[in-house]
Formats: C-alpha cells, sequence, structure tokens
C-alpha cells in the first residue's frame, strides 16, 4: 500500500529533469547550511550550559573578517543558483520555433483545448509524445492557471491578454492538469488530465474529429464580420492588408513598432486605436462582443495561414487563398 | 528567590476600572489592549484553520461546501495576517518594551497611540462583523477580477476593515519612530540601542512607507466593485496584473513587518541567555535596516507566472536572493553569539531554538522559490503554503513567544512554570514540523493551495499534517494554561529575573506608571554582560 504513495512527481516532459537537477542542487546548498547552523546551535548549547545562570560569556563582540566572510560567500553561492535557475527558466519560456499549436480557454470551471485541426476538447488534453506543443490561452472570466506537475510548467490565464506555455511530453501516459490560481467555488474541480499518446495515436484521435479546421473557421468569420472588406490582400483597402503579416515587424502610427504575434492581433480585433498601424486611418470599430474568445484564435489562425504577399504562387490550394477574390 | 511580594504601586493597579483603561494613555495598558485583540484574531483565525485541516484528512470536499471550505482559509489568512502577525511584536511587546528599553516615560505620542488601538479595533470589529454576517472567500490576497466581478461575498466590508486597520499600523510605526528619534534616556546613543529597538525603528519605516499602498489598493478595489471604475478589468481598459503589482508592493514588505520585530525579540533573548553581547551588533542592526529596504523591491516575486516579462522576472529573482543576505548574516551573527557563551537554558531560549531550526527552513526555502525554473513548477503549490507558514509561524510566532516568555515577568510581575514553557516550545517545535514539512513534499508533487478537494494521492501527507496541527494546537494551548495561573499564583519576579542587561530590567515588576523612579542615565554599551555580577531570581 505504501509503496503506491509517491513522494516525487513524475518527469514527463523534457525539461523536467532539468528542473529537477536545479532542485536537488539546491537542496544539497540550503540542506549543508541548515545542517550546518543547527550542529553549531546544538554543540554551543550543550557544550556552553551553565544551569546556574549566573556565569557570564567570554567578551567577544564580533569579527570583522567573520562578518565579510558570511555575508560574501552566501552571496556568491545564491548569484550561481540565481544563474542556474535563470537559464533553466529561459528553456522553459522560449518554445522553439516549430511547435504544435493549441489553444485553450479557461472559465469557471472547465479548460477548453481547441486542436487547430477543429477537435475541441474539455478538460482533457491530448498531445503527441515526442513533439514540442505549444499552448496559447487566455481566460473568459477571472484568473486560472494551467498548470501539469509532470511536465514542471505552469502560468496564468488572464482575461484580457493571452498566454504561453510549452513542453515537449517524453513519457505516454495519463497526468494532472490543474487549475492552480484561486478562481472561486469549483477551483480545485477545475482539473483535468492531459494524456500523452504515441505520435501514431496521436493522429488516430485528431482525425476522430468532425469539427472543421480552425483556419477555415477563421475565414467564415472574416468574412461574416466583414473583416474582408476593409482588409484587402493586396494593400488597397482601408485596413492593412493581413497577407503575411503574421510573425512580421509592423510600424505603427505613433512611430513605434510591433511584433503581430498572437497578443497583437487579439489587441487589434477588439481595441483597434490601441496600436494603429502606420498610414492607416484610426476607422476600425471594435468587435468587442461581437466575436467571442474562440472566434479571435480561430482569426488568429486564419491570419496566420495567410501566404505572404511575394510568395511565388498567388492561389495554393490551402484554404487561405481564397478571400483574394474580393 | 529574591522577593516574595509584588511592588505596591504599579501600572495595573494604580487606577482601576474599564474606564481606566479604555482611556489610558499608557503604553504599558495600550499594549495589554492589543494583546487581548490579538489573542482574539488568534483563536478565531486557528478555529478556521482548524476548519480548513479538518476538511483536507479526506481527499474529497466532503465535510464542508466548496463555498464554505473557500471562505474558511480567505478568513484564516485575513486575520492571521492583518490581526495577528502584523500587529504581534510591534503593537503588543513593542508597546510595551520600546519605551522602557530607551529610558521614556512613554511613547512620543501616547493620545495617538491610544487612538491607534481604537482604530485597530474598530477594523478589527468591520472585519469579523464581514465574517460574522456572510463571510469572504476572495483568498486574503483578494485578487482581482474574482474579487471585483465574481465573488458575491462580503468584499467591501472585508477591505474597509483591512483599510481601516492599516492606518492603526501607520499611527504605531510613526510613534515608534519618533519615539525613537527624541525620547531616549541621556546616554542612550544609536549604537547603545538593543538590537530589539533597532529592528522596531526597521518595521516602523516599512510601517508608514508601505501601509498607504495597500489602503489605495483597496480603495481601488472599492471604487472597481463597488461604481464599476475600470482599473483592473481588462474590459473597460484596466489591467488585473497591476492589482498584483500593488498588493505586493505592500503585502511583501509586509512580510518583514512580521518577521523583523521578532528577529529583535531573538537578539534580545539570545543575548540574555548567552550572557554574552550579540556577535557583530552593527551588522546584525544594520541588516535590519537592509531588510526593510531591500523588501520593498522584491514585491514581483509574487508574479513570475502571473504574465511578467521574463527579463523583469529576472530582476526581482536577483533582488530576492539579494535580500536573502541580511536575513543570512542575522543567523550566523545569533550562532556565533551562543558562542563560548553561558548559556542558560530557561523557556525563553527554548522558543530561540525552536525559531533557529524553523526560520532556517522558511528562509532557505525562499531561495528555492526566488529560483525562477523552479519557481514555475513551485509557484501556487503547498510548497509555498509550507515556505510562509514556517516564516510567519515558525519565524514570527515562534519569535512572539519566546519575547512573550521573555517580558512575561516584566509585563505580570509573576513567573510562570518553566517546564511547562520549556514543554510547549517543543510541542509546538514539533507539532509545526509535523504540520508543515509534508506540504514541502506536497508543494513538489504539485498540490495546488487553496484546493478543496484534491486527488487521492496526496492524502498521506495530509493527513500527516492534520495530525500534526493538533500537535501544534495542544504546544499554543498549554501557554494560556501557565499564564493564567502564573497571573494570580505565579511567583513575584523581582525587577530582574533573568539577571538581563538593558534599563527595562532596572525598574521593577510590574513597572510604575511612568515605567522609572528617576529619569536613568546609560552608561554603557547594550548588552555588557562581561563586568557584570548575575543574580537570578
Amino acid at each position: 500500500m505504501l509503496s503506491s504513495i509517491p513522494i516525487f512527481p513524475a518527469q514527463a516532459s523534457t525539461f523536467a529533469a532539468d528542473v529537477d537537477k536545479l532542485y536537488f542542487l539546491i537542496l544539497a546548498v540550503t540542506s549543508f547550511f541548515a545542517i550546518a547552523v543547527v550542529i553549531f546551535v546544538a554543540v554551543f548549547a550543550i557544550k556552553y550550559q551553565d544551569e546556574s545562570g549566573t556565569q557570564v560569556g567570554a567578551p567577544i563582540h564580533g569579527s570583522i573578517p567573520l562578518e565579510l566572510a558570511w555575508s560574501f560567500i552566501p552571496f556568491v553561492i545564491s548569484i550561481g543558483i540565481f544563474a542556474y535557475a535563470t537559464i533553466v527558466y529561459f528553456e522553459l519560456v522560449r518554445p522553439p520555433a516549430e511547435t504544435l499549436q493549441i489553444y485553450s480557454t479557461g472559465k469557471r470551471w472547465m479548460w477548453r483545448f481547441q486542436h487547430i485541426n477543429g477537435r475541441a476538447e474539455i478538460n482533457e488534453l491530448h498531445v503527441p509524445k515526442g513533439r514540442p506543443v505549444k499552448i496559447t490561452f487566455t481566460s473568459e472570466d477571472v484568473l486560472h492557471d494551467i498548470y501539469i506537475p509532470a511536465f514542471r510548467v505552469k502560468a496564468d490565464a488572464i482575461p484580457g491578454r493571452y498566454s504561453e506555455i510549452w513542453f515537449e511530453p517524453s513519457q505516454i501516459g495519463d497526468f494532472h492538469l490543474f487549475c492552480a490560481e484561486y478562481c472561486g467555488t469549483k477551483h480545485s474541480g477545475m482539473i483535468g488530465r492531459v494524456v500523452v499518446m504515441e505520435p501514431r495515436d496521436y493522429q488516430a484521435w485528431l482525425s476522430g474529429s468532425d469539427g472543421q479546421p480552425l483556419a477555415a473557421r477563421g475565414q467564415q468569420l472574416f468574412q461574416q464580420l466583414a473583416c474582408v472588406t476593409c482588409h484587402l490582400n493586396d494593400g488597397t483597402g482601408r485596413g492593412p492588408s493581413l497577407a503575411g503579416v503574421y510573425g512580421s515587424k509592423v510600424a505603427l502610427a505613433n512611430g513605434t513598432g510591433v511584433v503581430a504575434d498572437d497578443g497583437y492581433i487579439r489587441e487589434s480585433i477588439l481595441t483597434p486605436q490601441m496600436k494603429l498601424v502606420s498610414g492607416f486611418q484610426p476607422v476600425m470599430p471594435t468587435f468587442q462582443g461581437l466575436v467571442n474568445e474562440e472566434g479571435v484564435m480561430s482569426l488568429i489562425e486564419y491570419i496566420k495561414s495567410l501566404p505572404a504577399p511575394a510568395a511565388p504562387a498567388q492561389a495554393t490550394t490551402a484554404p487561405a487563398a481564397r478571400p483574394a477574390q474580393r | 528567590m529574591t522577593t516574595t511580594a509584588l511592588p505596591r504601586r504599579t501600572y495595573l493597579n494604580h487606577e482601576f476600572g474599564l474606564k481606566s483603561w479604555l482611556l489610558t494613555k499608557d503604553h504599558k495598558r495600550i499594549g495589554l489592549m492589543y494583546l487581548v485583540l490579538v489573542f482574539l484574531a488568534f483563536v478565531l483565525g486557528g478555529i478556521f484553520a482548524a476548519g480548513v485541516r479538518a476538511e483536507l484528512t479526506t481527499p474529497a470536499g466532503d465535510l464542508w461546501s466548496s463555498d464554505t471550505y473557500n471562505k474558511l482559509f480567505t478568513m484564516h489568512g485575513i486575520m492571521m495576517v492583518f490581526f495577528v502577525l502584523i500587529p504581534a511584536v510591534p503593537a503588543i511587546l513593542g508597546n510595551f518594551v520600546l519605551p522602557l528599553m530607551i529610558g521614556a516615560k512613554d511613547v512620543a505620542f501616547p493620545k495617538i497611540n491610544l487612538i491607534s488601538w481604537y482604530v485597530f479595533l474598530i477594523g478589527m470589529i468591520t472585519t469579523v462583523s464581514a465574517m460574522v454576517f456572510g463571510g469572504v472567500d476572495t483568498g486574503w490576497t483578494f485578487y482581482v477580477p474574482y474579487s471585483t466581478q465574481a465573488s458575491n461575498t462580503n468584499v467591501m466590508v472585508t477591505g474597509i476593515g483591512v483599510f481601516i486597520t492599516g492606518f492603526s499600523s501607520i499611527l504605531t510605526g510613526v510613534n515608534f519612530m519618533v519615539t525613537v528619534h527624541r525620547m531616549r534616556a541621556p546616554g542612550m546613543t544609536w549604537f547603545r540601542l538593543p538590537l530589539l529597538v533597532w529592528a522596531l525603528y526597521a518595521t516602523s519605516l516599512v510601517q508608514i512607507l508601505g501601509t498607504p499602498v495597500i489602503a489605495i489598493t483597496v480603495f481601488m478595489l472599492a471604487l472597481e466593485r463597488g461604481l464599476g471604475f475600470g482599473i483592473f478589468d481588462p474590459t473597460l481598459g484596466g489591467d488585473p496584473v497591476l492589482f498584483q503589482h500593488l498588493f505586493w508592493f505592500y503585502s511583501h514588505p509586509a512580510v518583514y513587518i512580521m518577521i523583523l520585530p521578532p528577529m529583535g525579540v531573538i537578539s534580545e533573548v539570545i543575548a540574555c541567555f548567552s550572557r554574552k553581547s550579540v556577535f557583530g551588533y552593527s551588522f546584525v542592526a544594520f541588516s535590519s535596516l537592509a531588510i526593510a529596504v531591500f523588501g520593498f523591491v522584491v514585491w514581483a516575486h509574487h508574479l513570475f507566472v502571473a504574465g511578467i516579462s521574463p527579463y523583469s522576472a529576472m530582476v526581482f529573482s536577483f533582488l530576492s536572493f539579494a535580500v536573502a543576505i541580511p536575513s543570512a548574516v542575522k543567523t550566523f551573527n545569533w550562532t556565533a553569539t551562543m558562542y563560548k557563551g553561558a548559556i542558560w537554558w530557561k523557556s525563553p531560549m527554548f522558543y530561540v531554538f525552536g525559531f533557529m531550526g524553523l526560520f532556517l527552513v522558511g528562509g532557505l526555502t525562499g531561495l528555492f522559490l526566488a529560483s525562477l525554473g523552479l519557481d514555475v513548477h513551485l509557484h501556487d503549490t503547498y510548497f509555498v503554503v509550507a515556505h510562509f507558514h514556517y516564516i510567519m509561524v515558525g519565524g514570527a510566532i515562534m519569535g512572539f513567544f519566546a519575547g512573550l516568555h521573555y517580558y512575561w515577568p516584566k509585563i505580570t510581575g509573576r513567573m510562570y512554570n518553566d517546564t511547562l514553557g520549556k514543554a510547549s516550545a517543543v510541542l509546538v517545535f514539533v507539532g509545526f514540523n509535523l504540520t508543515f514539512f509534508p506540504q514541502f513534499i506536497l508543494g513538489y508533487l504539485g498540490m495546488p493551495r487553496r484546493y478543496h478537494a484534491y486527488p487521492p494521492e496526496f492524502q498521506v501527507f495530509n493527513v500527516l499534517s492534520s495530525a500534526g496541527a493538533s500537535v501544534l494546537a495542544i504546544g499554543y494551548l498549554l501557554p494560556v494554561l501557565y499564564f493564567t495561573y502564573s497571573i494570580f499564583k505565579g511567583q513575584a519576579a523581582g525587577n530582574n529575573p533573568w539577571g538581563a542587561t538593558g534599563l527595562e530590567w532596572t525598574t521593577q515588576s510590574p513597572p510604575l506608571p511612568e515605567n522609572f523612579p528617576d529619569q536613568p542615565v546609560v552608561t554603557e554599551e547594550a548588552y555588557d554582560y562581561s563586568k557584570r555580577e548575575i543574580k537570578v531570581a
């Protein structure tokens, strides 16, 4: 019975072992200091005990060399830990260039995961082993937090902006998914499981969907919301062309620039005047209330799919090519 | 064995009746009045904690409803942070001993001191009434947008209570600061000040500079919740992360309001019971100031996974490591103080031993959380819960108890049972470790905090934790019994039962209403034990 009680979490992502190495290193260093101090306190307390209470101690007032030593040595060790921990951190927060994109929204008290081929799931997340996965997510109400202990990743879901986590699963199995930011009544019920599958099984699982691909859904919205009337792909519209804009640097009317990432596109749809593109009038209305978070995510996926204008083939078979008809 | 009767005229018996207490301007009586309120808050907060621990003995949320559970941990946090930890040492012990330690008749502004107690009382009544009439469930951190939009509990009333209580803290800080500057006895130079005075001074600095920020933050929260101002709500152009910055800009330094004064107490007790001057006096004194100053620039380490940029996370991680150094320096100095001392094993010293052990663990686990790559995994798990309880309960409350056992004979004029005192220290130490050590393991396993129900594999450590909490409760109950007995039947203590240095031990116990019969004059350094002939009770 006792053997089934875990005392250490599974290492199911590529960086889990790195995080654990850092943990054991700090554990070793801090244990050394803790045990040393405890031994000194215990030895002094016993060796110099005076039961009468009437003796006085030796007239020692301090020592500058000792003070400098025990300020400086812990400081140097701290810097070492800081540097190492920061290196591990940058590994955790910087996704590689090629990732499998998944979108997610949290709301009280459930997680919805949206795969770009259209398959969606609630409180379950299926991912393939051995492929970097990036989850872009937000919250529809209060703060939440995606936490997968076996992967050692965590980030808050914040209403009004995107957060991002990435991981590369390294072990087949089922793992806990927790909401780690208090969100009210059923906070502890906002949990689920992450299912890591062989890539082949994952593909089979994905194709068991009747949902429309995200980009295609985005394209429909793009028509329905009449985005298409201004954002012409040839750049002659009242709004800037969106072809190839994703990930590029955009010059703004206020003279600064911004990289057109998920967050910028979301912001431009919901609060268009915030970062106006250079050379355009502030004529775009806000789409706040007209499109939900999932709609915004499919629009982003659609914009991502638009090929850059310089691409040799004018029209490909990708769904992205179609809006050029206008 | 020196005296058998209490002094004839003391601050306790020179006037009688409820009115003589409620209108008193005597810092010693005000300190005791704070003790009454803080004790009530501690009992209330402890009951809430018992409710939390009882629920967590089983994985299913089966004892309370989710909403009740959420209210229990919220109200536990609010009572303990704002009404126990922050006022415990400054408002109770600080009020009682600060003027005595510097040879003053009272604090600089006795009327303001009384006002600050009433402000605290009003704040506490407001907050407790919010709890009685329905409770509050936002967590003690009041994070938006949950607190502004989603929670339908008494957020406003609780916020107003916390807002009011903050002013009591500011007034006490101002009072102490002016007192230290203006009221020192002749010969009491800055570098002759006992280290508790330095610690209280550094704390006052944080109280004065930090507390207005929480007042402003709670005020903005009220504007948004009550009137729909768009400060934090993203749909109105606000930013929910801004709230966290503002909240922790106070609430992180608030941790130093809780721990600095107990650190000062530890310096006093360790010097007295080692019969030696504190090793590296000026380093210990300045480390208090360093902690107070550095404490203001580490707040965003609470936000490492809350959407701040990786580069600002890096800066705050570095600063958080830096703030650990002065605490380490203090710990090494305390240890060195015992070297070649004449160590007298009495109850206050047992609490110091306990403090050393628990504060070490609490402080060092802070390094895990300051480490960016690890904090991503540990943030908002039970590892954090364990860490801050080691600091706030293991450190601050243990230090407060050390101080209470040390100054009890001065406060009441009577001794308590030393064996029971030691037993209580041991019980608290053992119970505390049983309660909170398993939570480190739970945290690394990934159990998030504030969970009403949890996966079954976490149960063993939760049961251990709850079992430890009952031992801890007995450890805290014991002093209530022997202190109560001591008030009525305790042996008279005499002026200086511990054979300690310091002006507070030169006057009678309990002290005169005006503290000293004549203006004391200081002619020696603090903790000058080497030249003394020590007599003890």
